[in-house]
């Protein structure tokens, strides 16, 4: 199968960081960044696909700055085929404009599957598979934990709140992937060697407009200080009447 | 006059607590805005039009039912083609979703057949002239963002409980909507609707949520987690980490954290979980935090309102028995 994944360079996930003096913005010193996690996720899915359907190809889409490359080699040492860099100074915030940028090279290519992760780590926003989807009129299953391929068609299960959802869909699609398709795997050194040779070719970004944007970035509300009730089970009685008197939640 | 388009989700012909909270949500900020119009539009199989009255107790103006037949089974397309052209047709300034996993799978296919700024997983929002002002966690709750969307009609979906759904009583006028397109073609065919897992309360409406990790040692001990949870009556539901859920003692559809699902019940109790930073991105906007866990410098203890330290295994039956006791003499 011919299999694109779009893949987002976000910071580190495990990083604390601070926000930057102009208060819309991170601030960059000693940040590290990373594959998206679910996009991650997304590459390891595309992979196991084509090893289990027999030969196929992998490609790694990213729009970003030039230090992007880094991650799209990361993708190639993984397994991934080829890698496509859409080169932007600035990333938006705004999904749609990515969208139309990503629906650009991605159009006309005759993809299989179009593979998004859930959702990008940085924006926690989860619209730009599916506006791809709309953009390029594909059909589209949005944070799926299981994949079947068999042929011209899929099936794919959503967990939902409460329930979990089983669908069907033909190809080409667009799919958004959560956890449970599989662990990514970690690069072997003779895939760190080989991705240094595999294609990655570069092309402007064509964002659409821009009308969603940060207008001010806080650190999260400061929890009140917490407080140890007590120690084992003793300290029972007063943590209830805390909860009772205090806190009330128990009315 | 301004006017929001509010999805209002259904499960089994009955609204969800999330739909409540979006209409609430879409009153205040069009009474904020110099008073407006809020349509709910529900959308399900027949008899999905009961619900009507119960959209204008949380203050709709014009309840907008679309029935048919083969909405029975979820169809994306169908619904996200008909709510745009409800959009366009009421010259609304708005639609807002709930956050949920229906929300989230429709709110970006509006937009897209739109053209319109969308803003996702939004914690609060105002209507302000010409732009919409919302408010957005980021970096995995890291970080809480401030949005300006520009354009008219803009997209928002509501992460569920941010906000309280508060009753506000209208006269509602009751319209039936037709499908933008037939609800019996779709593209992605639901098979298959597996049995609720993890209890028939959903961890999203939950006002409770106790949640257990790997400090439980083993999948049978889970009992005294959901034994805590019982003792609530009703009101709890339960949660798990990552590492529970990778062992397969509980189902991963109740995982709470970044990978899994983002909570903000009233009470969220901690049982025997450390606090990885990818645990707290799923709790930490919780009303009231309570930890158990035998380590004192455990980080869960850093976002806990109430800790107790000491080992779960003492401290949880001691505290179901308390927690029943309480709830059963409760002024009703
Ligand atoms: C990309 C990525 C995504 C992730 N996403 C998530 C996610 O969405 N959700 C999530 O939860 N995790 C996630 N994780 C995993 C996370 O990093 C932690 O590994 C996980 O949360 C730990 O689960 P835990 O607290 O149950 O277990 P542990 O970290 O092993 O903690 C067990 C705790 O129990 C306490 N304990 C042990 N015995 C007792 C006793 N008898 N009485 C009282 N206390 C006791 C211990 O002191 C300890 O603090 C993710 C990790 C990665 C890398
Ligand atoms: N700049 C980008 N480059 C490549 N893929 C992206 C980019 N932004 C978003 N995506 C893809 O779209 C998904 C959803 O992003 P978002 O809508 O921002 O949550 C991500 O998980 C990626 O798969």
């Amino acid at each position: 199968m011919k299999i694109a994944v779009c893949i987002k360079r976000v910071p580190d996930t495990e990083l604390r960081f601070t926000i930057a003096a102009d208060g819309q913005s991170l601030d960059s010193t000693g940040m590290k960044y990373e594959i998206s996690t679910f996009d991650e996720y997304a590459v390891e899915a595309a992979l196991r696909l084509n090893e289990a359907h027999g030969p196929g190809e992998v490609t790694v889409v990213g729009l970003g700055p030039a230090a992007l490359g880094e991650q799209l080699r990361r993708a190639m040492s993984m397994g991934a085929d080829r890698a496509i860099h859409l080169t932007a100074d600035e990333v938006p915030f705004d999904g749609a404009a990515i969208a139309h940028a990503l629906a650009d090279a991605l159009e006309g290519q005759s993809y299989d599957l179009i593979l998004f992760g859930r959702n990008a780590t940085d924006t926690g926003n989860g619209v730009v598979g599916p506006m791809v989807a709309h953009q390029l009129n594909l059909p589209c299953v949005t944070g799926i934990s299981h994949l079947e391929i068999g042929a011209g068609q899929g099936t794919a299960k959503r967990v939902l709140e409460g329930a979990v959802e089983t669908v069907t869909f033909p190809l080409p699609a667009v799919l958004t992937i959560d956890e449970g398709l599989g662990r990514p795997r970690i690069p072997s050194l003779k895939g760190i060697m080989g991705a240094k040779k595999k294609p990655l070719a570069e092309s402007p970004a064509e964002l659409g407009p821009v009308r969603v944007s940060v207008t001010a970035l806080a650190p999260p509300p400061d929890r009140p200080p917490g407080r140890i009730v007590g120690q084992g089970a003793d300290a029972v009685p007063e943590l209830v009447r805390l909860l009772r008197d205090e806190a009330k939640v128990l009315s | 006059m301004t006017s929001i388009l509010v999805f209002a989700e259904t499960r089994e012909n009955r609204l969800r607590q999330v739909a409540f909270e979006a209409i609430t949500a879409a009153r205040t900020a069009v009474d904020a805005a110099g008073g407006g119009e809020v349509h709910a539009m529900v959308a399900g199989s027949v008899g999905v039009g009961s619900v009507a009255s119960d959209l204008g107790r949380y203050g709709a103006d014009v309840a907008l039912i679309l029935e048919d037949a083969a909405l029975e089974r979820y169809n994306a397309e169908a619904v996200a083609a008909t709510v745009a052209a409800q959009i366009t047709a009421g010259g609304h300034r708005a639609a807002l979703f709930s956050s949920s996993a229906e929300g989230r799978d429709i709110a970006p296919r509006v937009a897209g057949i739109l053209g319109a700024p969308i803003a996702a997983d939004v914690t609060a929002f105002t209507l302000d002239g010409d732009a919409i002002t919302a408010v957005h966690p980021v970096y995995t709750g890291k970080a809480i963002a401030t949005l300006r969307l520009e354009g008219t009609p803009a997209v928002l979906s509501q992460r569920p409980g941010a906000v309280s759904a508060v009753e506000a009583p209208r006269e509602t006028t009751v319209e039936s909507v037709r499908p933008a397109i037939d609800p019996a073609s779709a593209r992605v065919v639901v098979t298959q609707l597996g049995a609720a897992v993890g209890g028939t309360l959903d961890l999203g409406e939950a006002p409770v949520i106790v949640a257990g990790g790997r400090g439980l040692r083993e999948a049978a001990n889970f009992a005294l987690v959901e034994a805590l949870a019982d003792a609530f009556g009703g009101t709890a539901a339960v949660g798990a980490t990552r590492a529970v859920t990778d062992d397969g003692w509980r189902d991963p559809s109740v995982q709470i954290g970044q990978t899994g699902r983002l909570v903000s019940p009233d009470l969220y109790i901690a049982v025997g979980i450390s606090g990885a930073i990818q645990h707290l991105a799923g709790m930490r906007t919780s009303k009231v935090i309570v930890a158990i866990n035998r380590d004192k410098d455990a980080p869960i203890f850093t976002v806990a309102d109430y800790g107790i330290v000491g080992d779960l295994f003492e401290v949880v039956p001691k505290l179901t028995e308390e927690i029943k006791a309480a709830v059963d003499h409760r002024p009703s």
